[in-house]
């Protein structure tokens, strides 16, 4: 079913580029690290110069053939590199190499849950494919100083080729997708994947992990309308913004009477609109023809069943694996495999502690809450899966309130010493001895008659005026549970 | 001892080897010649860099480490890179280019010290811009005259290189041939020149034409030269050219002296029809007669898509070098326009301003033929015929051994003569582009002489990895004959 | 197949050449004459047959070499850009590209 916006139906079909994590280029020896000075990380076969030829980098390979597996794709036994010709200062061959009729992988999907009202929904977004190809250099165009050592006053723009010949995998979908939250679900979804997987390090903000969403709307049962392509969404917070923005765009456009035509458009974060760039001429015609560098790719069925047998466990496969064996509901399962490392901390605690609902509860919550407050990774966590455990552990045997359990947490979180050090250190232990309990409520209720004549009138309110002074008159240590139960006898 | 240009490479090496002469002594004999650049064969000299590596090669020689060629000089056709002098393809958009590295054959000639054969390097030879033309008339730094007659031209691209040969100003040179550029300058030089296996050479650091036809190989007088350098350039080059075999280095010169008794010549008939001059037909009659002289047997057979090899070919050829050239765009490196209104005007200006006419035409073909719509009709259909010309090569190769015939339908003309009429050139290039196609071993052997006593040479073309088995025959004809022999007069 | 002025048009645009009308109007008749040629290549059936783009695929199999994902190229930045055109700070420098 699809949400419509004022009675359209939206369209979305996205394209990835996902840098790929080896050491050296797709066709060169070059390293890929970020941040090196400009031109320091482009050898000759990068920067195109006269007589160079590609050879290709196994490691690009073998992650496509990861990527292919985690999808449930096929992964093509013969696969051909393409030319893609048009002239750009950050293409320095004048042509790119990528693949075009037959790509590595084809086929596969990607899952994942939405909240669609109160509902939580499994969606599957089908991909047409995934093919290898080599990143483009970059053109710094902010500094208005450049040009100035050749005299020229208009200004030029400089071309930096270090990126040039990084390996990309561009991951295209099926036009599967029918609303902006769906969109970024994929892509977080799918950002998930790689960076799970290890094929990518997911680094948007140095472009390792670039959206681009082709965007149409029509009316329900018409034909596909004309899309337009976002290019370059390099945030989820802004993806889904420039998508709404389109959208309504597009209907206004449509409603007005005026034809989309199909264009490439870029997200203005300051506006939150998209505008349409300057159409680069011919930009379409790029003669596409085998590359006579480079013959077939060919992957043999051994070599992908050795490295399926080498991939970790999948995140789709770990959270129906959790909702099997730990009994967690399947948004609990979700949100505990978003990384190896959030689930791995995950299955450490549960495993040590044996209550598993309350280890995702608490990793879910306080974790998570702490740690993107303080801007940590789980692996940066000052709280072991042990000490979480160990903590869960005294609630779970009574020793400590809930209320308790918190402030013993914070005490964990500020490295104050174990879960049992801590406890004792603040005190909280939990008063489980009745005698001493019943004294205190037999005080409390002598002390607060009124309360306990409304109660008993029928008014379940009142009750809270006696639970507050109990837990004072405790100190805090007395057991909720204990207290409800025992004012309960006594008041009949 | 002869003078050191009557000297062919084996007398050369041996010589140097012997220490009757020193690479310095050689290289400085050679670079006397050079003075005035006759046929206008060089477009690089440089005697510093040249006498310092004669000075490394007697080094070796002292040393006892010499490479098989040590000292021998050698001249580079101008679309191999090297370090040590400009590279300019024969045109002007890579005016003032310097490589930061050299081609993996002038590597392999070169110093022995790291690897190479020892070879000292004279200069770098000129040739049809980026190698595309068959007169080298298409050099951006003027035309190359043919020793023999310096009216006419000496064939191309690599025109330089045999014009350099021919006139002895290097006894041996590099040549590339995508479509016959080494033959038939070659034959019409009067020259021995070969082209190996598609594959056998390193394409890396060769200026890029036509990626899946271009190979290296050696132009010199004699079999046994160009056996000499072709053991030395042949051999994989994984690490660099995606497209080298794994095919091990080979010692060409091992079998050069084997009888050719039973060889088994196959004649295609259509390489004999009304195009072929008859003072070309005469020529190469007279070598096959020689051949059968030898014990070699004569078998009729047919390649019948060798006229289909020139649409084919200029389908292919063009459609590549369009995608191949597009680098040369002002921005990395060679010519950049003065005036330009943006960076689309400093692209067109750039290329129109670095390109000749005929770089320009195949460029424009080669982008048509590509665009959108028209793959499928002509690259596509191209590719699949080239596919059927291998095939009729391979049930050809059933029949026979080697395949004879002529290089080209005539000797070399005269300047003007053709009238710029591209077509017509296209057209002469008949007999050489199918083992291009097909990407087979090919040489020319020099045959005789034909009209205005100019050069005629024989093709010989071979099965794949075949070299050996070419070279053996052409040396044997060699023995027989002495056409190889002859030299320009006042040479 | 015969070319327009159009198509020379579009093609000189394609391929980043500028042209003078006159070489516009010669490469017009000379890439039409060649075209000439080409007919009797169309004409061929070649239903069934696999293009050929590695040569020696006609009698074996050659596949595409893989090498070590190994970063050993080291930084010769001043070397390879030292006949660039225009240089600065390392960048190369181009007319100011507007997107």
């Amino acid at each position: 079913m699809s949400k419509l916006v004022q009675g359209y139906e939206v369209v979305i079909g996205f394209e990835t580029h996902a840098q790929l994590s080896t050491k050296s280029k797709i066709f060169s020896r070059a390293s890929v690290a970020f941040g090196a000075e400009p031109n320091t990380q482009a050898c000759a076969v990068d920067m195109a110069l006269p007589g160079t030829l590609p050879v290709m980098n196994i490691g690009a390979v073998e992650r496509a053939i990861e990527f292919g597996l985690a999808i449930n794709a096929h992964i093509a036994e013969r696969s051909i590199f393409a030319r893609k010709n048009y002239f750009y200062p950050d293409l320095p061959k004048g042509y790119q190499i990528s693949q075009f009729e037959i790509p590595v992988v084809q086929g596969g999907e990607v899952s994942f849950f939405l909240e669609v009202g109160k509902e939580t929904v499994r969606k599957t977004v089908r991909l047409e494919r995934a093919h290898l190809e080599e990143d483009a250099g970059k053109s710094l165009h902010e500094d208005s100083s450049l040009g100035a050592s050749i005299g020229d006053g208009r200004g030029q723009s400089g071309i930096d080729l270090n990126r040039a010949g990084t390996p990309l995998l561009e991951i295209v979908t099926q036009p599967d997708m029918r609303s902006s939250e769906e969109a970024v679900a994929y892509a977080k979804e799918l950002h998930k994947i790689v960076t799970w997987i290890g094929i990518c390090d997911g680094n948007m903000q140095e472009g390792s992990f670039r959206c681009d969403a082709n965007v149409s709307v029509r009316k329900p049962g018409g034909q596909l309308g004309t899309r337009r392509e976002i290019k370059n969404l390099n945030s989820f917070k802004f993806m889904q913004q420039a998508i709404d923005y389109e959208v309504r765009w597009q209907i206004d456009q449509i409603e007005d009477g005026i034809a989309i035509q199909q264009a490439t458009v870029l997200f203005d974060t300051d506006t939150g609109e998209t505008r349409a760039m300057r159409t680069k001429e011919d930009a379409a015609d790029y003669r596409y023809f085998p590359d006579p560098d480079l013959p077939p790719l060919v992957i043999g069925r051994d070599w992908v069943e050795r490295v399926k047998g080498e991939m970790a466990e999948l995140p789709r496969v770990m959270a129906e694996r959790f909702v099997q064996d730990y009994a967690l509901p399947e948004y609990d399962a979700t949100q505990l495999t978003q990384s190896k490392a959030v689930a791995a901390y995950f299955e450490a605690t549960a495993k040590a502690c044996g209550q598993a609902k309350l280890a995702s509860n608490w990793i879910m919550g306080e974790v998570s809450r702490r740690l993107n407050a303080s801007e940590k990774s789980i692996e940066q966590a000052p709280v072991s899966a042990a000490q979480l455990a160990a903590l869960i552990g005294r609630i779970s045997d009574n020793t400590i309130s809930n209320n308790a359990a918190r402030q013993v947490f914070e005490g964990l979180w500020n490295q104050e010493g174990d879960v049992d050090v801590i406890i004792e250190a603040k005190g909280l232990k939990q008063m489980n001895d009745t005698g001493e309990l019943e004294k205190i409520i037999d005080e409390v209720l002598a002390a607060n008659p009124k309360n306990v004549e409304e109660f008993k009138a029928g008014n379940a309110k009142a009750l809270n005026g006696l639970v507050g002074p109990i837990m004072k008159a405790s100190k805090g240590k007395a057991n909720p549970g204990q207290v409800n139960a025992l004012l309960m006898k006594k008041l009949g | 001892m002869n003078s050191f240009h009557d000297m062919t490479v084996a007398e050369l090496a041996q010589a140097l080897k012997t220490k009757q002469a020193s690479a310095v002594e050689v290289a400085t004999g050679f670079l006397a010649r050079l003075g005035g650049n006759p046929h206008n064969a060089f477009l690089d000299i440089d005697s510093e860099v040249t006498l310092a590596q004669a000075q490394a090669s007697d080094a070796r020689l002292a040393a006892g480490t010499a490479g098989p060629l040590e000292g021998v000089p050698v001249g580079h056709k101008d679309v191999f890179v090297t370090r040590d002098f400009a590279t300019t393809a024969g045109s002007k958009i890579l005016t003032g280019y310097r490589s930061p590295f050299d081609a993996t054959l002038v590597q392999k000639l070169g110093a022995s010290a790291s690897g190479g054969a020892g070879m000292v390097t004279v200069g770098k030879l000129n040739c049809d811009e980026f190698a595309m033309g068959s007169a080298n008339e298409n050099s951006a730094f003027g035309k190359v005259t043919n020793p023999w007659d310096t009216a006419r031209v000496p064939g191309g691209s690599s025109g330089g290189s045999a014009a350099a040969v021919a006139a002895r100003l290097v006894p041996a040179a590099t040549g590339t041939d995508t479509g016959g550029s080494i033959r038939q300058p070659a034959s019409f030089c009067g020259i021995t020149g070969i082209k190996p296996t598609y594959g056998r050479a390193s394409r890396y650091g060769m200026i890029a034409y036509a990626s899946s036809l271009d190979q290296g190989g050696p132009m010199a007088r004699t079999a046994e030269d160009c056996a000499l350098l072709l053991s030395a350039m042949c051999g994989p080059d994984l690490d660099r050219d995606s497209t080298s075999l794994d095919v091990p280095a080979e010692d060409f010169t091992a079998s050069l002296k084997n009888s050719i008794e039973g060889l088994r010549i196959g004649i295609p008939k259509e390489f004999f029809g009304e195009g072929l001059s008859a003072d070309v037909r005469a020529a190469v009659d007279g070598a096959l007669r020689e051949y059968e002289k030898l014990g070699a047997k004569l078998v009729p057979i047919s390649l019948p898509r060798t006229e289909l090899s020139i649409p084919v070919y200029y389908i292919i050829a063009p459609a590549e070098a369009s995608s191949n050239l597009s680098r040369f765009d002002g921005v990395k490196f060679g010519h950049r326009a003065k005036d330009y209104t943006d960076l689309v005007d400093m692209y067109k200006k750039t290329r129109a301003e670095g390109f000749g006419n005929e770089v320009k035409r195949r460029i424009m073909t080669g982008a048509y033929v590509l665009s959108h719509g028209y793959y499928d009709a002509y690259y596509l259909q191209a590719q699949k015929i080239r596919r059927m010309i291998a095939d009729d090569f391979q049930n050809a190769f059933k029949e026979c051994d080697v395949i004879a015939g002529p290089v080209a339908p005539s000797v070399a003309w005269k300047f003007g003569e053709n009238a710029g009429d591209p077509v017509a050139d296209y057209l002469a290039d008949i007999f050489t582009l199918p083992a291009s196609l097909a990407g087979l071993p090919g040489m020319s052997v020099p045959a005789g002489f034909g009209a205005g006593n100019m050069p005629v040479g024989l093709q010989l073309i071979g099965n794949y990895f075949k070299e050996a088995q070419l070279l053996n025959a052409a040396h044997r004809l060699q023995q027989a004959t002495d056409f190889h022999l002859q030299k320009p007069a006042g040479v | 197949m015969s070319l327009t002025p159009q198509d020379i048009a579009r093609i000189a645009n394609l391929a980043r050449l500028e042209l003078q009308p006159e070489e516009s109007e010669r490469m017009l008749t000379q890439i039409n004459g060649f075209f000439g040629i080409v007919q009797a290549m169309q004409a061929v059936d070649t239903t069934g047959i696999e293009p050929m783009a590695h040569p020696v695929a006609a009698i074996q199999d050659i596949t595409l070499r893989l090498r070590p994902d190994v970063a050993s190229e080291p930084n010769q930045r001043d070397l390879n850009q030292r006949s660039a055109p225009a240089v600065e700070r390392g960048l190369f420098l181009v007319p100011k590209v507007i997107e």
